[in-house]
């Protein structure tokens, strides 16, 4: 009976794998698909994090708000293009607002003050989105053909693959951004120390802004992915605890460690509902995420790219 | 080189300074002392633009300075400072941190270095060589790549020291510069602000409580007590000052 258990958990699953390739693999690209998406989220965290050590509570409810009035827009009959560039210029005139309202009274205060401000703009958000496109589900359709295409014998949605395209491209630019060129630099010194920042002549209002309009841009893109998949709703704002164990996995400071980490999740959990779903009577990819990050945090808490936190006593 | 003129600042009914006046004088090393909670800091964070002052104005090189000037626009204008607690980004190497002194040289702007690659990095160079002599002046080239948290406390404020030249400001204020180090490091930090004045050219304006250190290397002192200043003069005159020794020194100061 044990011998019998233990050969359902740890072997058979594996034979199954090795049986039938392509299926596999099919997993594996949904997994990548799934973790691309939660990546996207993960990233807005990152990049405000990196800027500002602050951990931005909003996030979540920031890539609802840009799928909410990206979809709003296109309900008044605005056309898909002319809707992506006013909700790009509404998430960067929110980043200003952010800046002016929020962040700049609350200079120099303990990262937890602002943790707190961030609360307090999820819902002013949330009751913002509400309050001018209403509460109902909505589809996002922005026309891209849904019909999967045949690649080595794998069937793959082209939605998913353009979302991955896209989601490579925006983390290779903002990769070069923050490494490469003194503009990381700049960013990272705003996060470690305000003051400091501002005596060796970094603009801190300007790196702000520029951070969370880019974090909100991030949301958008974030948003039209899981919008287009799961339809417009309240409940999007609740991925950005999908979103923890992916940062706990990466790194609050890295943005490759955002992606891996969303890459890592996303198949594992799609692997482990697969092949050992059947064994708990499924629902492995509810919880599996967090089991994860717990490991994590007993073994690696700063995360797999995440810098060492030094700590004086 | 900098008037602070009837300088009042108040943080609700504490008064941290009253109508003080001090002018910084080019190419001198400035000692501000005084006890604890005199005002020290204040002053210093009042020329830098952390607080502005409710009334008096500062006069940087002959321009009376707009008075809600934010620190970032007071270091452009070349005055570079450390802090009491070393406020370092913790987390970079010893070299990125002096990069970042290097940011208001940076002509590309932030968004056209990613754009102008070329150009951009030829900058990072010439910024990287600059660096480089600034390393070479502090003798840190053994912790060039060592993330500064990890460094103990009297080489943090080296560190912190040179991305405040990194600027290549023309006025260093210096808070504090030698708390809590060793006798040796308080006489390598001394060496460096004589060197930092002579072979650079930066005036140095420094708040100091060692009194030892601070009758050396100062040209003049400014004391101040409960946010007024009380004497203004060289070290051998402020020393036998009966309101400085009533109020700081203490009589052995006095006698030696």
């Amino acid at each position: 009976m044990a011998l019998d258990s233990s050969l359902a958990v740890l072997v058979a699953p594996f034979v199954d794998m090795v049986s039938s390739p392509i299926f596999f693999a099919e997993v594996v690209v949904g997994g990548l698909m799934t973790g691309v998406m939660y990546a996207m989220v993960a990233l807005g965290f990152v990049l405000i994090f990196k800027a500002s050590g602050v951990f931005n509570f909003a996030q979540g409810v920031m890539v609802l708000f840009a799928a909410l009035t990206l979809v709003g827009l296109m309900e008044h009959g605005l056309s898909v293009w002319l809707a992506l560039v006013i909700t790009t210029v509404v998430m960067i005139v929110l980043a200003f607002a952010i800046e002016r309202v929020v962040l700049r009274p609350l200079v120099n205060q303990p990262p937890f003050t602002l943790l707190m401000a961030t609360i307090g703009l999820t819902f002013f958000l949330e009751g913002l989105g509400e309050l001018v496109w209403g509460s109902n589900v909505k589809k996002l359709n922005l026309g891209i053909p849904e019909a999967p295409v045949n690649v080595g014998g794998m069937l793959l949605n082209q939605f998913d693959l353009l979302a991955a395209v896209t989601a490579a491209t925006l983390v290779a630019v903002l990769a070069f951004l923050s490494q490469k060129t003194s503009i990381g630099r700049a960013l990272r010194a705003v996060a470690d120390d305000h003051q400091a920042a501002t005596a060796v002549g970094i603009p801190l209002q300007t790196i702000w802004v520029t951070v969370w309009s880019v974090a909100g841009i991030v949301a958008l893109v974030g948003g039209i992915m899981w919008g287009a998949k799961s339809g417009v709703q309240f409940s999007l704002s609740l991925i950005a605890l999908k979103a923890l164990p992916v940062l706990i996995l990466g790194g609050l400071t890295s943005i490759p460690g955002a992606i891996v980490g969303g890459l890592i999740i996303g198949v594992g959990e799609k692997i482990a509902e697969v092949y050992w779903g059947p064994l708990v009577g499924g629902a492995i990819e509810n919880w599996f995420a967090y089991m994860l990050a717990m490991v994590f945090l007993l073994f690696r808490p700063q995360g797999l790219f995440g810098e060492e936190i030094i700590e004086r006593v | 080189m900098l008037q602070a003129q009837h300088i009042a600042l108040a943080f609700g009914a504490v008064q941290a300074l009253s109508d003080v006046s001090v002018d910084i004088h080019t190419g001198e090393i400035l000692a501000i002392i005084g006890p604890n909670g005199a005002g020290k800091t204040s002053l210093l964070n009042v020329i830098n633009g952390v607080y502005y002052p409710q009334r008096g104005h500062i006069v940087f090189q002959g321009v009376e300075r707009s008075k809600r000037l934010r620190p970032y626009q007071v270091a452009r204008q070349g005055i570079a400072r450390t802090f009491q607690n070393v406020a370092l980004f913790k987390g970079m190497s010893t070299l990125d941190n002096l990069m970042t002194g290097r940011v208001l040289h940076m002509h590309t702007g932030l968004l056209s270095q990613a754009l102008y690659w070329g150009r951009a990095r030829r900058d990072e160079e010439q910024h990287r060589a600059y660096v480089e002599t600034i390393i070479d002046f502090l003798e840190i080239e053994a912790i060039r790549k060592t993330p500064v948290g990890r460094l103990p406390y009297g080489l943090q404020k080296r560190v912190e020291l040179g991305r405040a030249l990194a600027a290549e400001p023309v006025l260093l204020l210096l808070d504090e510069p030698m708390a809590g180090m060793n006798v040796e490091e308080k006489a390598d930090m001394c060496r460096y602000i004589f060197d930092i004045r002579d072979e650079f050219g930066i005036t140095c304006v420094l708040i100091e409580h060692d009194m030892g250190v601070v009758m050396d290397i100062s040209d003049r002192l400014v004391v101040l007590d409960y946010g007024r200043k009380i004497a203004d003069g060289p070290p051998d005159v402020v020393r036998t000052d009966q309101a400085v020794i009533n109020a700081y020194l203490g009589v052995a100061y006095a006698d030696a």
